[in-house]
């Protein structure tokens, strides 16, 4: 992996708008937490992407996953709010019990409507509304879990010209989602999770 | 932004367009993510092929209006929907009412009124119902009638019990309801001292003198600047003191507004509205 690209970067490199790509989205369920871990641990405190996690967990939790994702993280890592505007260089965290999802002009919006495919939030309903305004600067990647939920959502990522990266079934936790995945969109990449971190790094590069 | 994609957002702020003018419900103000996967919800559903066509048959079928309605207003709700809120209401908002001879609350877009009843049995238990008023507003009328109705399926009580004790409920829940086939009915005591009616907070006014404001997930599918016109609207509703309760995201710190509410409790997204702020005094 070419790293020295990235460790030569001014701060004048480090505006979205010079990078293809602009926004990473990781879908996870069962398992998840220890797959994504690897995976932002990997990415530097000035990455110039903006990184949402939207994870499967209970309605009541606390901020275990923020404060666990922030530990493994370089990264600033915070619960994404409502109406707030999407930096790069930040790891946004889906609230739970909410739905996410991304207006035009690149904020957070949220919905209390019903579960999709049991889970809210949703990692379809982020993948769909963020495939809308970002297009072909999006990338989605689905890790371990164990229902179907980001298969369609992966796919409208790859019909608005966006990347799909999805996790090798054979080293997930839970190999459903990720075959999901692979059977309905045609990912880009199916990686093992030591070699997804590296490769967001180069996308980061590519202008 | 390819040219489909941006065609397509304009059809979709043509029909909220339409709506307004032909029905009077405005959604043009609503945060657009949320409305267009709605929209676009009920495109698949029907048997119409484009957006267009959709627009044509709400304008001349009123009966797809109101189905197109409900998807519109998000009406997912559950009692004591997170449990902490309604326990620092019952512990922090409930004593200081205690010390008024009466009480009137507004639940702003209420929908089917589970927070209502949750509310009236929180007053109840604390031996406040009888010196309460509630007024439960929505602006849809499929989901007033629910809430005045007081009838649940009966599959959601085992939810709602858990709920209940998590938020410090100390009774038997089932006292409250009465189940029969597969509803639970609510009882008649915890409705007398419920006003319903049909409020828009997007075209209706204010209303007077309230002790306690909740509006919890109402305001997430505004857009920022009519978010500002209903906080505007629950502080001229609201008597110096008065309590405005949100939704866990939902929060007054970047309106306009925010100088004139106090933390109760930030996390629960309790807030005060303080007297009158130094800076309107004129001396």
């Amino acid at each position: 992996m070419n790293n020295t690209e990235i460790t030569q970067k001014s701060d004048n490199n480090y505006i979205t708008k010079n990078h293809k790509y602009k926004v990473i989205i990781i879908g996870a369920s069962t398992g998840g937490l220890k797959a994504i871990q690897p995976i932002l641990s990997a990415l530097p405190a000035e990455f110039a992407l903006s990184v949402i996690v939207v994870m499967h967990r209970h309605k009541d939790t606390d901020s275990y996953l923020e404060r666990s994702l922030d530990d493994s993280s370089k990264m600033h890592v915070k619960q994404a709010d409502e109406k707030e505007e999407i930096k790069a260089g930040v790891v946004y965290v889906a609230p739970p019990n909410y739905h996410l999802l991304i207006e035009d002009d690149g904020t957070f919006s949220m919905s209390v409507e019903g579960e999709v495919n049991y889970a809210r939030p949703s990692i379809d309903v982020v993948f769909e509304s963020a495939a809308e305004v970002y297009g072909e600067g999006l990338v989605g990647v689905i890790l371990t879990g164990a229902n179907k939920d980001g298969s369609l959502g992966l796919k409208k990522i790859k019909e608005a010209g966006g990347l799909a990266i999805v996790q090798t079934p054979e080293t997930s936790e839970a190999a459903d989602m990720p075959r999901a995945a692979m059977a309905v969109a045609r990912p880009d990449y199916v990686l093992p999770i030591e070699k997804i971190g590296p490769l967001l790094r180069k996308l980061e590069s590519e202008g | 932004m390819d040219k489909t994609n941006e065609s397509e957002k304009i059809e979709f702020d043509l029909i909220l367009q339409a709506i307004y003018q032909k029905y009077g419900y405005d959604f043009r103000d609503y945060a657009k993510a949320s409305i267009r996967r709605r929209l676009r919800y009920r495109l698949t559903q029907s048997n119409l092929k484009t957006i267009s066509e959709m627009q044509h048959k709400l304008l001349n079928d009123k009966e797809f209006f109101d189905s197109l309605l409900l998807d519109l207003t998000i009406n997912v709700t559950e009692m004591f929907r997170d449990p902490s809120f309604f326990k620092t209401i019952r512990e922090v908002v409930i004593p200081e009412f205690k010390k008024q001879p009466f009480i009137k609350v507004w639940h702003a877009g209420c929908s089917s009124g589970e927070e209502i009843y949750s509310t009236a049995i929180l007053l109840k238990e604390n031996g406040m119902y009888e010196s309460s008023l509630i007024y439960a507003t929505d602006t849809n009328e499929v989901v007033l009638d629910k809430a005045k109705s007081g009838i649940f399926p009966i599959e959601k009580m085992k939810d709602f019990t858990v709920n209940y004790r998590k938020a410090g409920g100390l009774a038997s829940f089932a006292d409250y309801y009465t189940a029969k086939y597969d509803s639970a009915i609510m009882d008649n005591s915890l409705k007398k001292n419920i006003v319903f009616s049909n409020h828009n907070l997007v075209t209706d006014g204010v209303f007077g003198e309230m002790d306690m404001i909740m509006c919890r997930n109402v305001l997430i599918y505004f857009n920022r600047e009519l978010q500002d016109r209903v906080f505007r609207l629950f502080m001229d509703s609201l008597r110096p003191g008065g309590f405005l309760c949100l939704g866990s995201k939902e929060t007054i710190r970047f309106s306009s507004y925010s100088d004139n509410f106090e933390n109760v409790a930030e996390k629960e997204k309790i807030y005060r509205r303080v007297g009158v702020p130094l800076k309107n005094l004129k001396i």
